[in-house]
């Protein structure tokens, strides 16, 4: 499969709705208009909870937020729809953004149950506040008109709605295969892969948290002006669990599971107002939405992926050409060798009465290969936190390239020129090993929001594709560029983790137990590629435990033991000294 | 506000949040045996109430019909599993506690009712026609997905929870109750009434708090319940089977939940639907708690009931606001100081 098959398919699915309205009963069409509508917001829920990891139970509140707010503008002013659009908008996002500030800081399901918790207080408050009707609701919405022409029946409002729709899935899928959209990617891979790739995680999860309720907003803006008439019940908490039940259904981790998720819940709910009074008179009302849950946990107890992620496996893959040569992106000047580039003086970190570093101080100089060594909990991990910014110490200074690093959050280390490996590989298994790499361009790289949506930043992507093509090349795993992360054997995926981390143009080279879970093989092939990126005037940081590995490697080894540092020197100096051996054998006999 | 009713808002306020802290502590006991946030607890409670109320009435409660169709259910899978397992030998075993316990419990309430019992034997029927429905639902919806996330668990329980508005609305109709007070003593302390049923809340709220203490610290299986929620492996390579564990946190809680209805019953109109406030209000208690500490849920559930009694004195159309949007400091505090504990967990 090509693009142009996947070009062909999508025209073919816009001419089909197209033609619907003629085809189908105005019922249908109106049926047709509800999924489209809840459509919209699924969408931002997938991109919210599939792909930015964050689970929403309150998007329902945003519709309402953006329904009220354009039913007070039209219905109970008398302004235009449209000036209702923007209001509608405006104040669903001005909302979103406050509530993410606020909440977007927050860990795992407690984010989760912070959704629940503002659904619900927005929820009660359209049938509780003075002035929207309370729980009447506010009638006589006019409709949405274009000119002289309004759009009332359901035939009218079908193309708007779609119309909008199909936009939003172009640009959501352009926005997804950008600068952007990878960062959105790579959030459920955690804050700390994210941060060390030089991005913000709680700016990006912001930008995400109001595109999804912008989506929101749209959808009650075009509820409102189609059903002319709102209340607080489709705004309420159970509608919020709809929406996620929607994106569920569909394959929370893509945009169109948003759509097909949206149509086979909408369809699914009016078969079961069909054909439930057949089968139980007078209990219908009650047994719909007994139905309904029920049905949506066995969904979710027999295929958590969703619908469209499972039916994709079967779809050929789309074949994609290599990158083409492209400019260059621009590089940081690197500091000339033997220059100091790290210093780290007096670094202690306590946890509570535990000090796992005390008083430590070494120096890198640039185009060597150090190594940190030491036993288990000498406190080597502790000082690549504490180096990377995952911690800060508790007394003593990081200085890197001239400037005190000691205080700065870890993504602003990472854009000084720190790039490191993770001694539990850090990768998006469901991105391409190109994709992976190109996460690592996203410090020399500058494209925003519009431009990714609107495609305005092709001439960045192709320097950036073709940064991460080199890379993977230099790496040796040039060859395969498309295969998904997630099938490479460990040894291979520790090397992508090295060609991400060259792909930032780091000035100095972090990396955590690179051999540990390596075969001997692996382990040379490893060893070979450090030296090389050394004889190409990069710095390297090792913390590591393997001394083979070590040994044969690297210029300077400094050893950690209970936390204070043992010695520092050349290699053959280490292996002599007596203290190294009694911290690793327990003692000469 | 004058500081008399301040002090009959505090009672007040002591007394719905006694409640809630039976519902809380339900609540944080299932969700560290078995990860689950289990938020129809409260549907649980109003059911109790409910179900004591068609007792009272004279009329066989629908909670009968629900556990007969529960257990069937949980049976069918429970066989379907074993035979697929392969494990016919525990067959027995499993229609036992799937299907004669629980059609032995609606069983003997059908006879007892038939006798006219006393309101004490009625209170007792109540709560054995509500404890086999969460361990029964545990089996049917939560077993198939032990594994999942704490995410997917909590989406499956939000989704149970409306299973449960409508089953409650087919099987006790659309009429709230509200159930003889169990006590019209009451007493004057520093010039404010205390009415009985309010102490009896509180009173009930700590002997249960302290039972539950005591199962934990001096019994056998309450120590493999604790060990359960600290590590799931461990306590298995320790032969506590997690599954069962689960099954003893769920009737624990429904204990908790029952009492908590069957107390809330004569103060307030309890309806099909009442539960969802119940439950995500103690649910708020529990999350100050930090959903680990018995005492800290217990203490945020009457922090949120003394919270709840002011902010209805204020405005009663927004007092449901006023307590979700509270929740989100709340949420933050939690969340920052989990965080601190986390970082050190890692190092």
């Amino acid at each position: 499969m090509t693009r142009l098959h996947v070009q062909l398919a999508a025209a073919a699915a816009l001419a089909c709705l197209a033609l619907a309205p003629v085809v189908l009963s105005p019922f249908s069409v109106t049926l047709m208009n509800y999924i489209g509508i809840y459509s919209l917001v699924a969408i931002g829920l997938a991109l919210l909870t599939g792909v930015g990891g964050i689970v929403s139970f309150g998007q329902a509140a945003f519709v309402g937020i953006a329904a009220y707010a354009t039913a007070w503008v039209s219905a109970l002013n008398g302004q235009s729809p449209w000036l209702g659009l923007l209001f509608g908008v405006a104040l669903t996002c001005g909302v979103a953004a406050i509530l993410g500030v606020v909440t977007l800081r927050l860990q795992g399901h407690f984010l989760s149950l912070s959704t629940v918790a503002w659904g619900l207080a927005i929820g009660f408050l359209f049938g509780n506040v003075d002035g929207l009707g309370r729980f009447n609701g506010i009638s006589s919405i006019p409709p949405i008109s274009l000119g002289s022409f309004a759009l009332v029946s359901s035939a009218q409002i079908y193309y708007l709605i779609w119309g909008i729709v199909a936009l939003v899935l172009l640009l959501g899928y352009n926005l997804l295969d950008s600068r952007l959209g990878r960062a959105m990617r790579a959030l459920r891979g955690g804050n700390a892969l994210v941060e060390s790739l030089g991005i913000n995680a709680f700016r990006i999860k912001l930008v995400t948290f109001v595109i999804a309720a912008f989506l929101a907003s749209l959808s009650g803006w075009l509820y409102a002006h189609m059903s002319r008439f709102i209340s607080p019940g489709p705004f309420d908490a159970s509608m919020g669990i709809e929406y996620l039940m929607m994106t569920m259904v569909g394959g929370a981790g893509n945009l169109l599971g948003g759509v097909v998720g949206a149509a086979i819940v909408t369809l699914l709910k009016n078969s079961v107002q069909d054909y439930l009074p057949l089968i139980a008179k007078g209990a219908s009302g009650q047994l719909e939405i007994v139905a309904f849950s029920a049905l949506f946990i066995l969904f979710l107890q027999w295929a958590r992926q969703g619908i469209v992620p499972s039916i994709a496996r079967y779809l050929p893959k789309i074949r994609r050409e290599r990158p083409q040569p492209a400019p260059p992106l621009p590089r940081r000047p690197q500091p000339t060798p033997g220059e100091l580039l790290l210093k780290v003086d007096g670094a202690e970190r306590r946890f509570g009465g535990l000090v796992a570093v005390n008083n430590v101080s070494f120096e890198v100089r640039s185009g060597e290969i150090l190594a940190v060594i030491g036993p288990n909990g000498a406190g080597k991990s502790t000082m690549f936190n504490c180096l990377t910014g995952a911690l800060r110490v508790s007394k003593g200074e990081i200085v890197f390239a001239g400037r005190s690093i000691t205080r700065d959050p870890q993504s602003r280390i990472a854009k000084a020129g720190v790039a490191r490996t993770f001694q539990h590989v850090k990768l998006r298994p469901r991105m391409s090993l190109l994709e992976n790499v190109m996460l690592g361009t996203y410090g020399r790289t500058s494209s925003g929001l519009f431009a990714g949506a609107f495609r305005l930043n092709r001439r960045e992507e192709a320097s950036a594709r073709h940064e991460a093509l080199m890379q993977l090349e230099r790496v040796g795993l040039g060859d395969k560029p498309f295969e998904l992360a997630g099938n490479l054997p460990l040894g291979n995926q520790r090397i992508l983790e090295i060609a991400r981390a060259l792909a930032a143009d780091p000035a100095l080279l972090v990396l955590d137990e690179p051999a540990a879970g390596l075969r001997r093989q692996e382990k040379l092939r490893l060893a070979e590629l450090l030296r090389s990126l050394r004889a190409g005037h990069l710095t390297i940081l090792i913390v590591e435990h393997d001394m083979e590995f070590v040994m044969s490697l690297v210029d300077r080894i400094v050893v950690l033991d209970f936390g204070s540092k043992l010695c520092e020197g050349v290699p053959s100096a280490i292996r002599s000294d007596e203290r190294v051996q009694e911290a690793y054998l327990g003692g000469v006999a | 506000m004058t500081s008399d009713i301040a002090a009959i808002l505090a009672i007040d306020g002591i007394a719905t949040g006694a409640v809630y802290a039976l519902v809380a502590i339900g609540t944080v006991l299932i969700f560290t045996v078995t990860r689950v946030i289990f938020i129809p607890f409260g549907d649980i409670a109003a059911f109790t109430a409910l179900t004591l109320a068609a007792l009272d009435a004279k009329r066989f409660p629908g909670t009968g019909a629900l556990v007969v169709v529960l257990a069937c259910l949980a049976t069918l899978i429970e066989v379907i599993s074993l035979i697929r397992s392969g494990d016919i030998r525990l067959l027995p075993r499993a229609l036992l506690f799937y299907l004669i316990l629980p059609l032995a419990v609606v069983g003997i309430a059908w006879l007892t009712m038939r006798m006219d019992p006393p309101l004490a034997v009625r209170l007792v029927l109540a709560l054995m026609l509500i404890t086999p429905i969460a361990p029964l639902l545990d089996r049917i919806v939560f077993r198939p997905i032990a594994d999942g996330t704490v995410l997917l668990l909590l989406t499956v329980s939000v989704a149970l929870h409306f299973a449960l508005v409508g089953l409650g609305l087919l099987f006790f109709g659309p009429e709230g109750v509200r159930t003889e007070p169990l006590t019209s003593f009451s007493t004057e302390f520093a010039g404010v009434l205390i009415s009985g049923q309010t102490m009896l809340i509180v009173i009930a709220a700590l002997v249960f708090s302290g039972l539950l203490y005591l199962f934990f610290d001096f019994t056998l299986v309450g120590k493999s319940l604790r060990a359960t929620a600290v590590n799931r492996t461990g306590s298995r390579l320790m032969g506590i089977r997690p599954a069962r564990a689960g099954t003893i946190a769920y009737l624990l809680g429904s204990l908790m939940a029952g009492v908590s209805g069957i107390l809330i019953a004569p103060v307030n109109t309890v309806f099909y639907d009442s539960g969802f406030l119940i439950g995500l209000k103690a649910f708020v208690g529990a999350i100050v708690g930090g959903m680990t500490s018995y005492p800290g849920a217990a203490i945020g559930a009457v922090g949120v009931g003394i919270l709840e009694s002011f902010a209805s004195f204020q405005s009663s159309a927004l007092k449901d606001v006023i307590v979700f949007s509270l929740l989100i400091p709340i949420l933050i505090w939690r969340s920052l100081a989990s965080l601190h504990s986390e970082e050190e967990i890692e190092e």
